[in-house]
């Protein structure tokens, strides 16, 4: 295996991480925080890649100095994220929270079902391509492959979001409230913390998160009615290799999932599909509740 | 046997099935032959919902029979079902016995996840192995025989075949349910300590439930792939996981016929409102769905009892009810 | 099956919980017929005894030996089907069955029978050793009722009826009366007293009440600090002021 080859697979590894990390990272948040399992995550993710493609493709339309369009991206993600992370908690999750986990799940994925056909009733079912923001950024060359500049771009939000979500929990009052919450409700609550601002802000955090990757993400792919299903598998299968309700699992699972893919695309690439979920399966297989997930104590 | 009395109003479902193909007109009978395999197949997911366990990878094991018939076809130019549905139950039953062993060390989120991860597996070497499987395309079912007569998946013959095979799982189930396993499985949603302190395995109480799960999952496969005439990878995917554990909560399974009224009304309900909104479809089903998670929790089989309950006050309700 | 067959041995039980040391060298010798309380202050050790020698808590020194059998180490579930039934503080029953379903399983898994599918759990010959049961315990009139409705004297008395349904060599009971009204205590006591004098079950009960423990056991250890401080009849050993001190906590 040449050293050309090497540096292709971690390029190519660390790319996909950083697609894969932004994907779950808002999944493993609202995990960590409500300890349930969003299905709708999917569906949130793909309504910020419409809306911000969108919006970037009527700022182009407009004539404006397409250097706006970063802009539009951001703005997409957080509009979408302000929306649907108040209304779905409000509305709907609040309703179920106590209840088995298999309501749990059955709402969050009416949820997924509702949002995808709302995304085909909006913005159609043709494919949404805005390119602009990816080619701006122009092209350089490692190894003698020439990247795109956009995707390190993408490298360096993901990066900054886990920074800035490791701060949030750790640095400040507002985290140290929602770790307070999770490791007891009924003891925050005693204490007269307001649990119920603290889960809507916390799962608003995980939407945007969704939101704002879907957003940036977009311009790499073409957004395409019903990809918010398959984004959902994948992100349980980062966020379940790294350990649920992890941050730090989130990235690693994402770097694990993102270098063994570009390995088996360049050396075996039969299993490329597959690779995700046989490490899925050998993770759990020996640490069920995932690499830096918190073991389940049992109780007598 | 031991046949459990049926209420008149039970029997009055009985004779509506059995007379189906002279009431209704064809695509009506073909909603309710996919609803019964969908019935079968929503069954393995009840018995772990039961125990407040989620599988989210059931498909694992409908495509294992679906494709059973792909390759009997293929490979043999089967289409008996008096073979193939044996052989799609027990293809069904030893996946579930190998995936099972890692399976029944654990409970509700995890469980979920792997199993989902196992569906998924299959999914992507349904795919990726095309020369095999036929990849996208998928493999084509043809018509089914059964002890040599030809029955189409959309005939009369198909549907009482699958009525039947329906009638033995239910009364299965509802030996299975009165039985210590049955109540075992429930008991596990509930304490498993008192479990291990009997000296009962939970693991093994969960191993064995699985591989009939994996066996039920397998019989659908086989006449759902007649049914439908076609075998796809997507029968695998989470989202056919998804559509059982749907209907397992819209029906209501707790009970025995929940999956069944269930089954029928998400057919009619994703046939309908796909034809009306084609791109309102899943909304209206998620609409629904939510509408009965926040109202009626115990799905449709809640409202009917709830409906009958009041019957029962009148003499005549009585009389047809029990 | 002699009377002094020795049920149960602990042979230097030993278990740490960081630095405290929750059972330092425990000898305990259990024999055929013998009704034992153990007493203890909170902390003393007496429940964790008890988990070391239901498996539920491995020892880091010593050894069980249960009917002569090697049990160190082994899984709850193992030493329960060797024999060893144990009821809890917190009564674990199954609330979402009717009581008679819950003796109904025990009876099941005792035989062997709790992964069948084909024989029904409401079988004549188990429905009538469970009415049987719960008439002794006095829960006959609760039999179809949801384990809801059960008051807590009756939640514990059922913990208790399926740890008996087992037929087990050696009943443990964790705290019988804790959680109890004191008008209930002695009922409890006495109800399930009775039980197990008629069947002539060993057994053992870890208690916090001195009354209980002296009224209702043959022969009594004292726990205090993890260690074993003394072992014999309830008189003399209750009488001891020294003892009295170190069991209801020092002053």
């Amino acid at each position: 295996m040449t050293l050309q080859l090497l540096t292709i697979i971690f390029v190519d590894g660390l790319n996909y991480a950083a697609t894969l990390f932004l994907i779950s990272i808002g999944l493993t948040i609202v995990y960590g925080v409500l300890r349930i399992l969003n299905i709708s995550h999917g569906g949130i993710y793909a309504f910020g890649a419409y809306l911000a493609t969108w919006l970037a493709l009527q700022l182009l339309e407009a004539g404006l100095p397409p250097y706006l369009s970063y802009l539009m991206l951001l703005a997409g993600g957080i509009i979408i994220g302000l929306l649907t992370g108040p209304i779905i908690e409000r509305l709907f999750l609040r309703r179920i929270y106590g209840r088995d986990m298999h309501i749990q799940l059955l709402l969050t994925y009416s949820i997924l079902l509702i949002l995808d056909d709302l995304m085909k009733l909006i913005f159609g079912m043709e494919p949404l391509i805005v390119s602009e923001p990816y080619t701006l950024l122009g092209q350089f060359s490692v190894a003698g492959i020439s990247y795109s500049r956009y995707q390190f771009f993408l490298i360096a939000i993901s990066v900054l979001f886990g920074g800035c979500l490791i701060w949030l929990v750790r640095g400040t009052r507002f985290g140290k409230l929602v770790v307070a919450v999770i490791n007891d409700r009924e003891v925050s609550l005693a204490m007269g913390i307001n649990v119920n601002l603290i889960f809507t802000f916390a799962f608003t955090l995980g939407a945007l998160a969704a939101a704002l990757g879907g957003a940036f993400i977009a311009p790499t792919i073409a957004v395409v009615p019903g990809f918010a299903l398959e984004v959902v598998v994948l992100s349980f299968a980062v966020i379940a290799i790294g350990g649920m309700g992890s941050l730090e699992g989130a990235a690693l699972g994402a770097l694990i999932v993102g270098l063994s893919r570009a390995a088996a695309i360049h050396l075996y690439p039969e299993i490329e599909l597959v690779i995700i979920y046989l490490i899925m399966v050998v993770v759990l297989a020996i640490r069920p509740e995932g690499i830096f997930g918190e073991e389940e104590l049992r109780r007598i | 046997m031991n046949f459990p009395r049926v209420p008149i109003v039970g029997q009055i479902f009985v004779v509506l099935f059995l007379a189906a193909p002279a009431l209704f007109p064809s695509w009506i009978l073909f909603l309710l032959t996919k609803s019964l395999f969908m019935f079968i197949a929503v069954q393995g997911v009840a018995l772990f919902l039961r125990s407040g366990n989620i599988t989210f990878g059931h498909a694992l094991f409908y495509a294992t029979g679906a494709y059973t018939v792909g390759f009997g076809t293929k490979w043999f130019g089967f289409r008996e079902l008096a073979v193939l549905v044996p052989l799609g139950a027990l293809a069904g039953l030893i996946m579930a016995a190998l995936v099972g062993l890692i399976m029944a060390r654990y409970r509700g989120v995890f469980f979920a996840m792997l199993n989902l991860a196992f569906s998924m597996i299959m999914y992507a070497a349904l795919l990726k192995f095309y020369w095999v499987t036929g990849g996208t395309d998928g493999l084509p079912a043809g018509v089914a025989t059964l002890f040599g007569f030809q029955l189409r998946g959309s005939s009369f013959g198909f549907y009482y075949f699958s009525l039947g095979i329906a009638g033995l799982v239910a009364y299965g189930l509802y030996r299975f349910l009165a039985s210590p396993l049955g109540y075992f499985l429930k008991a596990l949603g509930d304490n498993e300590i008192r479990i291990e302190y009997s000296g009962e395995s939970v693991r093994h109480v969960i191993y064995v439930a699985y591989v009939i799960a994996g066996g039920l999952g397998g019989i659908s496969g086989v006449l759902a792939a007649f049914t439908i005439g076609h075998i796809v990878p997507e029968d695998a995917f989470w989202i056919q996981s998804g559509e059982f554990v749907f209907i397992a909560l819209l029906g209501g399974f707790e009970s025995i016929f929940g999956p069944l009224m269930g089954a029928i009304a998400f057919e009619f309900i994703q046939t309908y409102a796909s034809k009306y909104f084609p791109l309102a479809w899943q909304m209206t089903l998620g609409g629904i769905m939510l509408l009965i998670i926040i109202f009626k929790p115990g799905g449709l089989w809640e409202i009917y009892e709830g409906l009958t309950s009041r019957l029962k006050n009148s003499r005549w309700g009585r009389y047809i009810l029990e | 099956m002699n009377d002094n067959e020795l049920i149960l041995q602990t042979i230097d039980l030993t278990r740490y919980f960081g630095m405290v040391k929750a059972a330092d060298g425990i000898n305990v010798d259990v024999r055929r017929g013998e009704v034992v309380g153990i007493i203890g202050a909170n902390g003393s050790g007496k429940t964790t005894f008890l988990n070391l020698i239901t498996g539920y808590l491995t020892p880091e020194r010593g050894r069980i030996l249960f009917l002569g059998q090697e049990c160190t180490g082994e899984s709850p579930r193992r030493i329960v089907k060797l024999g060893l039934a144990r009821s809890f503080q917190i009564p674990q029953i199954y609330t979402t069955l009717s009581v008679m379903e819950n003796l109904l399983l025990s009876l099941s898994a005792q035989a062997n029978k709790g992964t069948v599918f084909w024989q029904p759990l409401y079988t004549e010959s188990w429905v009538r050793e469970a009415s049987e049961i719960l008439a002794r315990f006095g829960l006959e009139s609760y039999a179809d009722r949801p384990v809801s409705v059960l008051p807590e004297g009756g939640r514990k008395l059922l913990d208790i009826a399926l740890s008996f349904a087992l037929k087990p060599q050696l009943l443990l009971m964790d705290e019988p009366t804790s959680g109890v009204s004191i008008e209930d205590k002695f009922q409890v006591m006495d109800t399930m007293a009775t039980v197990l004098k008629e069947s002539n079950i060993t057994t053992i009960f870890v208690e916090h009440d001195m009354e209980v423990v002296q009224r209702y056991s043959r022969r009594v250890i004292v726990f205090d600090e993890g260690k074993l401080i003394a072992d014999g009849h309830p008189q003399t050993i209750l009488a001891d002021p020294e003892i009295r001190k170190a069991v209801l906590g020092h002053e």
